[in-house]
């Protein structure tokens, strides 16, 4: 029993960093229906300016939550620049061109992130300082759960519920939500759709930076690679739920989280990968838009 | 006036760049030894860069955009010099005698080097021409399309490891069992669309390659097979040299074989489904098309290609292993597909040509080829969305006769 | 109605392609008062950090040998070319090494890459010489006779790490993890192979991890509910420490055992606190051997900066085929071959030659441990 329960745990750690890169994935998708590769290339920037930044303020003298707190709030500000940018350029010249071209832009873009990083900075793995607190209280319970993997569960749990909240009642969430079920009739109606767009790459990015940083202390590692394969996890587990939904996205991490979780400790950690993949292409036959996506009928 | 606001918004970008890039650009922490490095010559670089940049992007975009209003404009689309260059015979009729010869004397002017990576750039040709059957043609967005080049390549790998089977006796096989694959995928994903369809394709590409690195009874793992035989030739052992020209015209054959199948499919009844598929699914099937039947043909015609282009890689690597067959692989056909052209045969030779020759050429700057490429696909995008060549559709002409004209349209 | 035969069409596109990058074909030309050695490896990249390094040893050998009147009397040059550690360009990469007429190769870095290249240069009759390569068939198998190294294989590693556990540590039970790759499985399937034969102790745990997942925990619980006396993991040094730290953080004091993948300074500032303890094995400690002290010195002068991975076998592989081809008269194959098999050369690595496989006597493995931050022979 306790094993299941730690596998549960490490399931709900896991899955929770899966969900909290794929909100921003389908938050993307559901405006304006793109794969934003180059998502997992912002998370990377994030942790990678959250490591600079934080590097820069140990030396200078500084420690503790201050600089968890300065470094978090700096590569937040860049990685939503960064969103924003890559909007700008690679994204929003094609909005009218057909439906192929934003995506290997997307590619293109996920490249050039990667090599841009590996060139300005280094392909070495390069240590991520701890800068998660560690929490007294959790020492009894370390074998089942840690301080960081407790605030990565925490984090994700509340930035879900703010961006529901924000979705919901927020003029610009009204917005957010009219662009997304038809862009035309939102632009009719006086909604701003390139401030819309502009405000979806900010908030997603935002997100993913936040992931960065979180997992890079839980993990302790990161280089330029890091985004591609959290990325297409994370991908995974939005297309899972429904793209596109935000409760999708989480509900898609943790059961993506779990399989992974359960078929290392009960199967073998060699095709954790083939039983994620599978699952999705499962689910996907019986529910072809996603657990919790809307399958939208084709008017002719 | 206007000079000034476009200086303005120069500067404005130039700016921003600057702030963008800092962190990652100017600071460099070594954490090992505790040293900040700041480099502030590149904030510099970056700033004049990115002021320069912006207008030479700004007048891309503005000359993009007239473009289109002209082509909007203007009754008859305006023949450019490519287009004629391509659709006049007088035209291309000596260029194309021209490239012939070229192609048939490479072996026989160049190095054993420049023989071996453009024999690597044919072979991509033939997946392009491929995947171009399934994402060109059938509107099929495959991104785990390295999954049959991989069945090909590990089915000649294999064979000729346990059985010591010939090349010749096993590139149909690997084009069959590249079918069978494609079909395999195809059931399962039949009912989706678009996006879903991506990812589980990519999926797709992934179990086959993990399955590859961890069954090692099977496949051998990570470690891979070495000393597969190359293509023999009649019995004849064959220098080194001698295999690589062999393998060079081999390749040319096939490639020609592609091109010729892959263009009579194009215009057969099949090929038409699949436009037809392509451009509406739900009017597609109202016309009476069988949609399972063409989905699943464009799969399988697709992976055949990929199938024998592997059983080539394997004969010319001599070693296979897992580590070949990543999603890099599955993106960077795709983007000769795209970039260029959807749905033109032309269009992906040169995209081939571009995507392998130029990363070897550029050798020198190793360190900056995948950044240049990366750059190369987003301004592609951004420019030239429909590729280097873009497909042409098939137009039918009815002349109006004159009686007809006062009574109804055309 | 108007067709056009894009079949055609596609000559003419070639064509213009080609003739654009018609004056980048240079064929070059062959130079016989030039000894050329050809360096290859991931020199770009995420694997750039293996290949890098040898490159810069290999340049500063060249420059030493130089300065103090060449080979046979005439200057050596580098080729160096990069293959991304890919076997479908290390093949380019070595017809291009041929065509351009280098006498021997230092390379490739990865096991898989030398593997798909060394055909060409045996072909071509070229010794190649790798620094790194540690795959047991390369010298085993006798498939490739044009082919040295100055490192040893795997499965001397795997069996040093085993026979410490058992006879040093006295394990009983011992998890076997692996990374999945060429390198990290091959490590771990002899380890594996080794346990199971000594029948001193029990494998209770086969598995691979994927690198670069997110999180390692539902692996770490396995090993805790194994109740593993030992973890042997093959693989390189950013997964280790991601294990390591879970396994330490979750109160597990299970011995780890490691390989020279992760014997590497950047686990130690990774892993932080929790490498204490940690057992890696890597090659014989030589640093206090006066010239790996002068080579690494040069390489501070040089670049301001500590050498990476394999620099030392990199310089020692530079400085035997160098040597090889001095006491050989020529750069004739048989001669260099037999020269390298017959003559004893000093590096960095000790006074080594090399046996009839191709592996290097002399150069071996130790085991060490972290303590107080610093790996420290054991024994």
């Amino acid at each position: 029993m306790d094993y299941f329960l730690e596998l549960l745990i490490g399931g709900l750690t896991r899955g929770s960093i899966y969900a909290l890169i794929a909100l921003g994935y389908t938050m993307v998708y559901g405006i304006i229906e793109l794969i934003n590769f180059a998502h997992g290339e912002i998370y990377m920037i994030g942790a990678f300016t959250a490591l600079i930044i934080a590097s820069v303020l140990t030396m200078a003298g500084m420690s503790g939550l201050s600089v968890l707190i300065l470094a978090s709030v700096v590569a937040v500000i860049y990685a939503s620049a960064y969103g924003f940018t890559v909007e700008k350029i690679a994204y929003k010249p094609l909005r009218q061109a057909q439906r192929l071209s934003p995506l290997i832009s997307a590619i293109g873009m996920s490249i050039f992130l990667q090599n841009y990083v590996l060139i300005a900075q280094t392909s070495d793995f390069l240590p991520f300082p701890s800068l998660l607190p560690e929490l007294p209280f959790m020492d009894a319970y370390a074998q089942f759960m840690g301080s960081s993997e407790l605030i990565i569960v925490a984090t994700t749990a509340v930035m879900t519920i703010i961006l529901t909240l924000f979705i919901k009642f927020t003029k610009m969430g009204k917005a957010m939500r009219a662009t997304a079920q038809d862009r035309n009739m939102a632009m009719l109606l006086g909604v701003n759709v390139n401030r819309v767009i502009s405000n979806t790459f900010i908030i997603g990015s935002a997100l993913a930076a936040v992931g960065g940083i979180l997992i890079a202390s839980h993990i302790g590692r990161i280089n330029f690679y890091i985004g591609f394969i959290a990325g297409i996890k994370a991908f995974t587990a939005a297309v899972l739920g429904g793209i596109g939904s935000i409760p999708g996205a989480v509900l898609g991490g943790l059961i993506l989280g779990w399989t992974e979780s359960f078929a290392t400790g009960y199967v073998s950690s060699d095709y954790e990968d083939v039983f994620a993949f599978a699952l999705l292409v499962l689910i996907l036959i019986f529910r072809p838009a996603g657990l919790l996506g809307k399958s939208t009928v084709q008017k002719v | 006036m206007k000079h000034i606001t476009a200086l303005k918004n120069s500067l404005l970008i130039s700016f921003w760049f600057m702030f963008l890039t800092f962190p990652i650009m100017v600071i460099r922490v070594n954490t090992i030894e505790n040293v900040v490095e700041w480099r502030w010559m590149n904030m510099l670089y970056v700033g004049f860069g990115s002021f320069v940049l912006s207008f030479v992007w700004r007048y891309l975009i503005s000359r993009k955009e007239a473009g289109v209003k002209q082509a909007a404009a203007a009754d008859t689309p305006s023949k450019r010099l490519t287009e004629r260059l391509l659709t006049d015979s007088a035209f291309y009729r000596p260029v194309q005698i021209m490239a012939a010869v070229f192609f048939l004397a490479f072996p026989l002017i160049f190095s054993t080097y420049q023989i071996n990576i453009m024999t690597t750039a044919l072979m991509y040709v033939m997946l392009g021409l491929g995947l171009n059957i399934v994402v060109g043609l059938a509107g099929l967005l495959d991104l785990g399309y390295v999954a049959f080049y991989a069945v090909g390549a590990y089915s000649y790998a294999l064979l000729n490891h346990h059985f010591g089977l010939g090349f010749w006796a096993i590139l149909p096989v690997g084009a069959i069992l590249g079918a069978l694959f494609g079909i395999l995928l195809g059931f399962p994903v039949l009912r989706l669309r678009g996006d879903y369809l991506a990812i589980v394709t990519l999926g797709f590409g992934e179990i086959i390659r993990l399955i590859l690195e961890n069954w090692n009874e099977f496949s051998f793992g990570p470690s891979g097979i070495a000393n597969i035989d190359r293509p023999g030739f009649f019995n004849i052992d064959l220098s080194l040299e001698q295999v690589t020209v062999y393998l060079y015209y081999l390749v040319i054959g096939l490639c020609l074989f592609t091109m010729v199948v892959v263009n009579r499919l194009k215009d057969s009844r099949i090929g038409r489904a699949w436009v037809a598929l392509r451009e509406d699914e739900i009017a597609c099937q109202a016309m009476g098309i069988d949609k399972t039947k063409t989905k699943l043909t464009a799969f399988a015609l697709g992976a055949t290609w990929a199938g024998m282009a592997g059983v080539v890689f394997a004969a010319k690597t001599t070693f296979v292993n897992p580590a070949s067959f990543t999603f890099m692989e599955s993106a960077m056909f795709l983007s000769i597909v795209v970039l260029g052209g959807m749905g033109s045969i032309t269009g992906v030779i040169i995209g081939a040509m571009i995507l392998i020759l130029t990363p070897e050429y550029l050798r020198a700057f190793s360190s900056y080829r995948m950044l240049l490429f990366g750059a190369v696909m987003v301004l592609m995008m951004v420019f030239r969305p429909q590729g280097i060549i873009a497909g042409v559709r098939r137009m039918y002409h009815f002349p109006v006769k004159q009686s007809e004209k006062g009574i109804g349209g055309s | 109605m108007q067709k056009e035969s894009s079949f055609r069409r596609s000559w003419i596109a070639a064509l213009i392609v080609f003739f654009a990058a018609s004056p980048l074909f240079s064929a070059s030309l062959f130079a016989a008062d030039i000894i050329k050695i050809g360096i290859a490896g991931a020199h770009s990249g995420d694997l750039a950090s293996y290949g890098l390094p040898t490159v810069k040893a290999a340049e500063l050998v060249i420059k030493d040998i130089n300065a103090k009147g060449g080979v046979l009397g005439k200057k050596a040059e580098l080729l160096v070319e990069d293959d991304v550690c890919k076997p479908e360009v290390a093949i380019n990469t070595a017809t291009k090494l041929v065509s351009e007429g280098a006498n021997a190769v230092i390379g490739h870095i990865c096991s898989g890459a030398t593997k798909a290249a060394l055909g060409i240069y045996n072909n071509a009759g070229i010794v190649t010489i790798s620094p790194s390569a540690t795959n047991p068939d390369l010298t085993q198998s006798g498939l490739y006779p044009n082919f040295f190294r100055t490192i040893a294989s795997d499965d001397a590693q795997a069996r040093l790490e085993v026979d410490f556990a058992l006879n040093t540590l006295k394990v009983k039970r011992i998890a076997v993890i692996h990374d999945k790759g060429d390198y990290g499985k091959g490590l771990a399937e002899y380890a594996k192979k080794f346990i199971e034969d000594s029948k001193k102790a029990k494998v209770v745990l086969y598995e691979g991890v994927t690198p670069g997942a997110v999180d390692y925990s539902a692996v770490v619980q396995k090993i805790r509910r194994m109740k593993a006396e030992a973890v042997i993991y093959g693989g390189y040094h950013p997964e280790a420490s991601s294990i390591v730290s879970l396994m330490r953080k979750k109160k597990m004091n299970t011995f780890f055992i490691s390989d020279d993948g992760v014997k590497d300074d950047t686990f130690i500032k990774v892993a932080g606190k929790y490498a204490e303890g940690v057992y890696a094995t890597g090659p014989k400690d030589t640093t206090k051997n006066p010239l790996a002290v002068a080579a690494i010195e040069a390489h501070k002068k040089a670049y301001d900066a500590d050498p990476g991975a394999f620099f030392l076998n990199a310089y020692a592989a530079t400085q035997a085929v160098l040597n090889a081809i001095q006491k050989a008269g020529s750069t004739n194959y048989d001669a260099v071959v037999k020269a390298l098999r017959t003559e004893y050369v000093d590096t960095p690595l000790g006074k080594i030659r090399f046996d009839d496989r191709g592996d290097a006597i002399g150069v071996g493995f130790s085991m060490y441990q972290v303590r107080d931050g610093v790996y420290v022979q054991v024994q």
